[in-house]
């Protein structure tokens, strides 16, 4: 029975398509790599950003050769194994293709080694990232150094922050319908609608709302955290390079939530520096105002119960000294 | 059905799609001004400076939600105060703006809004007074904010005391108001939208929803054109 013997060159199909699937998979991962990762978003402009950026291109660079692989098989396949006109025998099919123990084993094998890999791959990046930009909850597990001192420091209104120190810059995020501000406890506790940021400094974001829940998403520098009334939900990143970014809020808010954007911008230190200090004195009417600096507020003092004034005898925008097992106790 | 009556129906159902996609892209790029919008663009010489005069009041007494806090415009063609919140305003070109803020007020919720931001000079003048900041804890608060949060203006409105509050619009110069004025320059051609920053809408989740959540009530549109 002719068609019941195996095709000859079943070897040389198996040697053939390796050898084209690794050729591809090198130069499309070459390319890749040195061509386009380093153009990917959100760029490079903070740790977390850069250290987005590479565990996307590595991502990448895994799952291309699967692609090509799948790719590789079918097109071989409609090629050389596609269905033959009346009469000619067929190449594949059978009895031999009914199972094969040692491809589907292989193929398990590896598969379960990838994912295990990413898994750890991608737990490593968040403890080394310090989190990668993402909100920790108000007791984050990860932290810089330093980062416990100046958040103790800017709770007690004693925080200090100059070019060049290498001490870590709190910078508080209240968002709001439909804008975020921004407090810097560093200096006198002023409250702006503009964030500044220095180079090359480690940053903690303590993000917080006064009503419903928004999410703080400065894109450019890969920090994400939502924003919750009565929550202090703490971010890091390092600023590694100067230049304006984006925020936005990345949580459906309410009938301005598509408005709900400003931009920002990382300063060389002492640029920065100057502008902290100017605007602390510009503002320093308004701030002596504000409540005193605490990581969240009571939202309800204005609009409370269903959005009833306060009788008099509450205290609006009230501090609410919130903490966790790492925070200072006051 | 014939072959020649299917090839017909699909060629139309065809025609019917590419004819509601035209209608689509063509809505979507055709410039106009919606309605509802009143028109600042020629009330004066080009290059001049816009008066635009608008009124706050605690209750507009009429419409579909006569117990809801509202802004409203004074028309001007007309002089007539209309329950509109959109400006077609030209481009990069003063505009003087005067509130009657006929409406009680409160602490704010973020005091950050009591700071005059944005406006030529960073201030305003209340009932002829000149001031940069309001601390809402004291006197009688800020009843509503004018704020377009992507140009960074605020201007708070200070809140009216007393009993004789006006509650139904438009409100008469004989109630009890404050009046604010204060200037700022708009941008470049482009739709910016302003709001209240004091959640004023009684009776709703945060004092957001309703009157703050609705056009023409606590925010509206600066449609800016060349």
């Amino acid at each position: 029975m002719t068609s019941e013997n195996p095709p000859k060159n079943d070897t040389n199909h198996l040697q053939r398509i390796t050898v084209i699937w690794i050729i591809v998979s090198i130069i499309g991962d070459l390319l890749y790599w040195f061509l386009v990762g380093p153009h990917v978003p959100p760029g490079r402009m903070t740790s977390t950003a850069k250290g987005n950026q590479f565990d996307f291109n590595v991502l990448f660079i895994i799952a291309f050769p699967v692609l090509v692989g799948i790719w590789e098989y079918m097109l071989y396949a409609v090629i050389n194994w596609r269905s033959k006109k009346e009469g000619v025998p067929e190449s594949v099919g059978g009895p031999r293709a009914a199972e094969n123990r040692k491809l589907q084993t292989s193929w398990i094998a590896i598969t379960t080694v990838v994912v295990l890999l990413l898994a750890a791959y991608g737990t490593v990046e968040v403890i080394v990232g310090k989190g990668s930009g993402g909100g920790e909850g108000p007791n984050p597990i990860w932290q810089p150094t330093g980062a416990v001192k100046a958040e103790t420091a800017a709770l007690a209104g004693n925080g200090t922050w100059s070019p060049n120190s290498n001490e870590v810059l709190p910078v508080q995020v209240i968002a709001q319908q439909w804008k975020f501000t921004y407090r810097y406890p560093t200096f006198g506790g002023f409250e702006s609608p503009y964030l500044i940021l220095p180079n090359d400094t480690n940053i903690v974001f303590n993000v917080t709302s006064l009503d419903v829940i928004h999410s703080f998403w400065a894109y450019q520098l890969e920090v994400k955290a939502d924003a919750n009334p009565m929550e202090n939900n703490v971010a890091f990143t390092k600023t590694e390079q100067l230049g304006s970014f984006e925020v936005r809020c990345s949580e459906l808010c309410g009938i301005w939530h598509g408005a709900m954007f400003n931009s920002g911008q990382v300063l060389t230190p002492a640029a920065f520096m100057a502008w902290a200090t100017k605007t602390e004195a510009a503002n320093a009417v308004n701030t002596k105002d504000l409540p005193p600096f605490a990581w969240t507020y009571v939202p309800d003092a204005n609009g409370s119960s269903g959005g009833y004034y306060p009788d008099g005898t509450v205290t609006p925008y009230s501090p609410v000294e919130v903490y966790g097992s790492k925070q200072p106790s006051s | 059905m014939s072959k020649e009556g299917r090839l017909a129906t699909v060629l139309g159902l065809f025609l019917v799609a590419v004819a509601l996609v035209v209608w689509a892209v063509a809505s979507f790029i055709t410039p106009g001004v919606p309605g509802g919008v009143v028109n600042y663009t020629n009330t004066q010489a080009a290059g001049q400076p816009v008066n635009l005069t608008v009124e706050t009041v605690g209750s507009i007494g009429f419409g579909a939600h006569p117990s809801w806090v509202s802004y409203l415009t004074k028309d001007p063609h007309t002089g007539k105060w209309v329950h509109e919140t959109s400006w077609e305003l030209p481009a990069n070109t003063v505009v003087h703006m005067t509130i009657y803020q006929y409406d009680s007020g409160s602490p704010l919720r973020n005091q950050e809004w009591g700071q005059v931001q944005g406006t030529i000079g960073d201030n305003a003048t209340l009932n002829g007074k000149t001031f940069s900041s309001y601390n809402s804890n004291t006197g009688t608060g800020v009843g509503h904010t004018f704020a377009v949060p992507q140009l960074n203006l605020v201007v708070p409105l200070v809140g009216v005391g007393g009993s004789n509050i006006c509650g139904t619009a438009p409100c008469l110069i004989n109630f009890p108001h404050n009046t604010e004025t204060f200037s700022f320059k708009t941008p470049g051609p482009g739709s910016y939208n302003w709001q209240c920053f004091v959640p004023c809408a009684l009776g709703y989740l945060f004092g957001n929803g309703g009157a703050m959540s609705a056009q023409n009530y606590m925010g509206g549109e600066l449609e800016v054109v060349q």
